[in-house]
């Protein structure tokens, strides 16, 4: 089981900042952690999508295409707006 | 020394201690950031900051961390604010003591640079043209890109 975290305006269209995921074995990156949920939630599928949004694999930024084999927190963000 | 607090966050407070002390430092240089009141879309009501807890303080320690090599620095501090906020409000401090004020005040400029485009946060805007999403604007990313080598 992995922990799916979701960002702003992402959370909005989750409608939960979290939520919790077995991962199919053809699930093997974020790319297709993302085309999962867009079966679930087309609107969250669609911001998914985007390439300003970023992801991070174990609190660590990864690219859409890393490897999600042993993972156990992935979150989606949407484009960082600090300071 | 870095911080992500819930709660308003006193920045003159917060400087008036900070590299105190050190008899090395001759130069502290400081940016506070706060909520504006009045926006692109006329006046602002209120402005809600999220972050990733756990994440967020770590990715601002590389930024503090990136500023120590860049530039010789006595000691940095970066205060950010979270959850709901009222324009007025400070939102971000960020601060450099060294020897001299060139690399002090170029420390700052490079964190804050890092933070506005690089730091997970989100924020919420909510006007009189109801709520919306802040983006980082091309400016930004063409502030962090500077320091790019």
């Amino acid at each position: 089981m992995v922990r799916v975290l979701f960002f702003g305006r992402l959370r909005e269209l989750a409608g939960a900042p979290e939520m919790t995921r077995a991962l199919p074995a053809e699930t093997a990156t974020a790319e297709d952690l993302a085309r999962l949920l867009a079966a679930e939630n087309p609107a969250l599928g669609a911001a998914l999508a985007e390439p300003s949004v970023r992801v991070a694999v174990d609190r660590e930024f990864a690219a859409r295409t890393a490897s999600l084999a042993g993972a156990g927190e992935i979150a989606f963000m949407p484009p960082l707006s600090g300071g | 020394m870095i911080r992500i607090e819930s709660e308003p966050i006193d920045a003159s407070e917060a400087l008036r201690d900070f590299a105190r002390g050190n008899a090395e430092v001759g130069a502290v240089a400081s940016f506070v950031g706060r909520v504006r009141g009045a926006g692109p879309d006329g006046t602002v009501a209120r402005l809600e900051l999220e972050h990733y807890p756990g994440f967020t303080e770590a990715e601002i320690e590389k930024i503090a961390h990136e500023a120590c090599t860049r530039w010789p620095l006595l000691d940095v501090l970066i205060i950010h604010r979270t959850g709901a906020m009222r324009p007025g409000e400070d939102i971000v401090v960020a601060a450099a003591a060294a020897a001299h004020r060139r690399e002090a005040l170029d420390a700052v400029d490079f964190m804050m640079d890092c933070l506005k485009s690089g730091a997970p946060f989100w924020k919420k805007e909510t006007g009189a043209a109801g709520e919306r999403w802040i983006e980082p604007r091309e400016d930004d990313h063409r502030a962090r890109s500077r320091w790019i080598d």
